[in-house]
């Protein structure tokens, strides 16, 4: 069978092999967890619980503020021990609960409670889905509600759900689908009735073949109509929206649009799975599983890991050798972000944390002059021109490098992996997008 | 416990350097290399090493005075040295060479602000300096010497020819194509062999390093109009003659690919190989010089801003009026 892909591109090792056969386990409670408001793209939001409050698990501390923000609920129960600006996974000091849990496990009452959702509207169903402070899994965590509520006048005709976990080392999705099968599919139905969509494409990379003939063989026991899963080349990002897209439908998202532009919703299968938690059992979005992994990790694994657990203690339950260690990633190698702190918290975007050890790690930030190779052109699945941007950024034509389409860039990280000069590209690119939108924002005020 | 470090992402990166790239180009110009050492003899083995030790002398020197950071390290200068002998006749005296390879790293590169600024390929600009120099010296052939035979240990002793391309401006198309294949024929030091060079090439294609995008537009336009521009009439050309004769597999493989002076994108390689060919075929027929593949490429790397102008490819998802 020809596996389906888009042009360019590159193959990292994939290096799931070190986890990608280690069950989903609990971590045992931190003795503290620092829950930021801010876990999702969009406005933080506003903390409604103060210090010496009693909260059980699933109560909600944090309200929405706006349409493009979500609550944020209790990861435990416990006693707020402090509201207040706390180091959060972006490098920033932001406002966050902090919670001591205890011993009781109470969680808000309707916990876990089974609901029948066939009859329930449409609208019923996202608002569920928002209270429940369901965001994009995947790491990008964009408010999974505001995916679901395209305009009128954008016509929605598939679902897209991104399985493809093309980040090396990532295994959180592919166990998730692996152990929760069936809830997968009830999400995926869920979101179909949400959008109102006969179809529904499963991008799922080859190397997790063994999980799509289960998604296969299950789809026919339950006899679902408009669900299909589909195998694709193992390419690195064969899991960012638009490239999954264009190997799923064939369609090209326009530049600067959305997918809903080219009438498909992507949502990651985790996502999907966190929907049919909320939707079915009411349970709200309070953990995630998180592939700890590389290779100064005693024990790398799936964990499941309250939202606020400090980095240190994830660290020690999976048996970290932190003397080793030069770099510790939150997310995949390619576009995840490294710690300088080990208290920071495991948040909803947090899908993976990856440790190098000193001799792995990246650590001379020299580069010599680009060589016009040419790679960096051959290889952008956005069909750019990364060396033309790092030449133009470096020098401060900032300008120059929005005419040559630099918020095409979905930062992907590929260019910079291939360049034999070892040029920062995507770190220009970077640059390049900070110094326009600060430009724009002087511009208008 | 010790500081982590932190950086932009990605946090990997694929391994391959600038140095590694030039490493593979000297592994894949070796064959050649030793064909032209086999078929020149030791003036050969001492042009090689003229050329070589002068480019990186000059590159180090140049840098040293400026205080530049050096790059000898990166192995292009020794590239640079290679190729500018591979493209020398055998007879060139030691001097000459080396006044040809202090132009290909002085004045080519460096003074444009070294590796990855020059706009010529230094080893052509070097070898079209002492043409217009020297041009007794760069036109003078000898034919193979047998190997170890005085000829073949002397270093200035040779039996004069013409070489191939030198019949063939006055119609005498006499030389067999074996010969031409396998290099037992007149011409520059390391141009001769086309299947040393061929072998090479396939391992740089094989590394990824050089892609079909010059090298066939460019070989082939050359026989398909060597073909059609025959002597006597249409379609009554040597188009295999004319690709295997002179250095065109040479400049092909190794040095219209070369990255810095070439396009950047696809298309603008395609065109930038189709017009070296013209202009070797130009130059082959109508020019004064029998041979054209130094200064095709050379006018075509002028034009290489051009090309990449023209050829900013559509970008994923947008849309064009």
């Amino acid at each position: 069978m020809s596996l389906r892909s888009f042009p360019g591109g590159i193959h990292p090792d994939d290096m799931k092999h070190l986890s990608r056969n280690r069950k989903i386990e609990p971590v045992p409670m931190p003795e503290k967890l620092i829950i930021p408001m801010s876990q999702h793209i969009g406005a933080p939001a506003k903390c409604i619980v103060k210090k010496g409050d009693r909260v059980r698990r699933g109560q909600k501390i944090g309200e929405a503020e706006g349409f493009v923000s979500v609550p944020v609920h209790a990861s435990a129960s416990g006693e707020v021990t402090a509201v207040g600006e706390a180091m959060h996974p972006f490098g920033k000091m932001l406002m966050s609960v902090t919670i001591k849990p205890d011993e009781s496990g109470d969680t808000v009452e309707g916990w876990g409670v089974e609901r029948p959702w066939e009859e329930l509207s449409r609208d019923e169903l996202k608002t569920l889905v928002r209270e429940a402070g369901i965001v994009g899994l995947g790491g990008a965590t964009f408010p999974t509600h505001v995916k679901l509520s395209p305009p009128p006048d954008k016509h929605i005709n598939t679902l897209v759900i991104n399985a493809a976990e093309c980040e090396p080392y990532l295994t959180s999705d592919y166990r998730l689908m692996m152990e929760k099968t069936h809830e997968l599919l009830s999400g995926i139905r869920i979101l179909k009735k949400i959008l109102d969509v006969e179809e529904c494409r499963i991008g799922i990379e080859s190397n997790k073949k063994d999980c799509f003939e289960i998604l296969e063989k299950e789809i026919q026991a339950q006899g679902l109509a408009g669900i299909t899963p589909i195998l694709l080349e193992v390419k690195y990002p064969q899991g960012a929206e638009i490239q999954l897209i264009y190997a799923l439908t064939g369609r090209e998202v326009p530049s600067g649009k959305l997918p809903m532009d080219a009438g498909v919703v992507v949502q990651n299968a985790g996502t999907a799975i966190a929907v049919s938690e909320a939707v079915e059992r009411n349970i709200p979005l309070t953990e995630r599983v998180v592939t700890v992994t590389g290779s100064t990790v005693g024990t790398p694994g799936n964990y499941l890991v309250p939202f606020g657990t400090p980095l240190k203690h994830l660290l020690d339950v999976a048996r970290a050798d932190l003397e080793k260690t030069g770099k510790i990633i939150f997310g995949g190698p390619m576009m995840g972000m490294a710690q300088a702190f080990l208290d920071v918290p495991v948040i909803k975007g947090t899908s993976g944390v990856l440790l190098q050890a000193l001799d792995e790690t990246i650590k001379d930030s020299t580069y010599s002059s680009c060589l016009r190779c040419g790679k960096c052109v051959e290889i952008c699945p956005m069909w750019l021109m990364p060396t033309r941007f790092g030449s133009l950024s470096r020098t401060g034509r900032f300008q120059e490098c929005e005419e040559a389409g630099l918020f095409d860039c979905k930062e992907c990280g590929s260019c910079t992996f291939v360049c034999p000069s070892h040029i920062p590209l995507t770190h220009f690119i970077k640059l390049a997008k900070f110094r326009v939108l600060e430009e724009k924002r002087r511009q208008k005020s | 416990m010790k500081k982590l470090i932190v950086s932009s992402a990605p946090h990997i990166h694929c391994g391959e350097t600038v140095q590694g790239i030039m490493l593979d180009v000297l592994v894949a110009l070796a064959p050649a290399t030793l064909a032209g050492v086999y078929f020149f003899g030791l003036k050969a083995l001492m042009l090689y090493t003229v050329c070589i030790a002068v480019c990186v002398v000059t590159e180090w020197l140049y840098q040293r005075i400026c205080g530049f950071k050096i790059t000898i390290k990166d192995l292009s200068a020794i590239v640079t040295g290679l190729l500018l002998a591979m493209v020398l006749p055998p007879q060139t005296p030691w001097w000459v060479a080396a006044i040809g390879g202090f132009v290909s790293i002085f004045v080519a590169k460096q003074v444009f602000g070294g590796i990855g600024y020059n706009i010529f390929n230094p080893a052509l600009v070097g070898r079209a300096f002492l043409l217009a120099s020297w041009p007794v010296y760069l036109t003078s052939w000898s034919e193979p010497a047998k190997l170890m035979s005085g000829n073949w240990f002397s270093l200035t002793d040779a039996v004069s020819t013409a070489t191939p391309l030198t019949l063939a401006k006055n119609g005498e198309y006499t030389t067999k194509l074996a010969d031409l294949f396998f290099g037992n024929v007149g011409g520059c030091v390391g141009e001769t062999s086309a299947i040393a060079l061929l072998l090479g090439a396939a391992y740089l294609f094989y590394r990824g390093h050089i892609s079909w995008h010059i090298p066939l537009p460019y070989v082939g336009t050359v026989a398909l109009l060597t073909w059609v521009m025959g002597e006597n009439g249409v379609f009554t050309g040597h188009p295999l003659f004319h690709v295997l004769a002179g250095g065109l597999i040479l400049g092909a493989f190794f040095m219209a690919t070369d990255m810095v002076t070439s396009p950047v994108t696809g298309r603008g390689k395609v065109i930038f190989g189709i017009g070296a060919g013209i202009l070797v075929v130009l130059i082959r027929k109508f020019g004064g010089y029998p041979e054209g593949v130094c200064y095709s490429i050379l006018l075509m790397n002028a034009a290489v801003p051009l090309i990449d102008r023209l050829c900013i490819a559509r970008r994923f998802g947008e849309v064009r009026a």
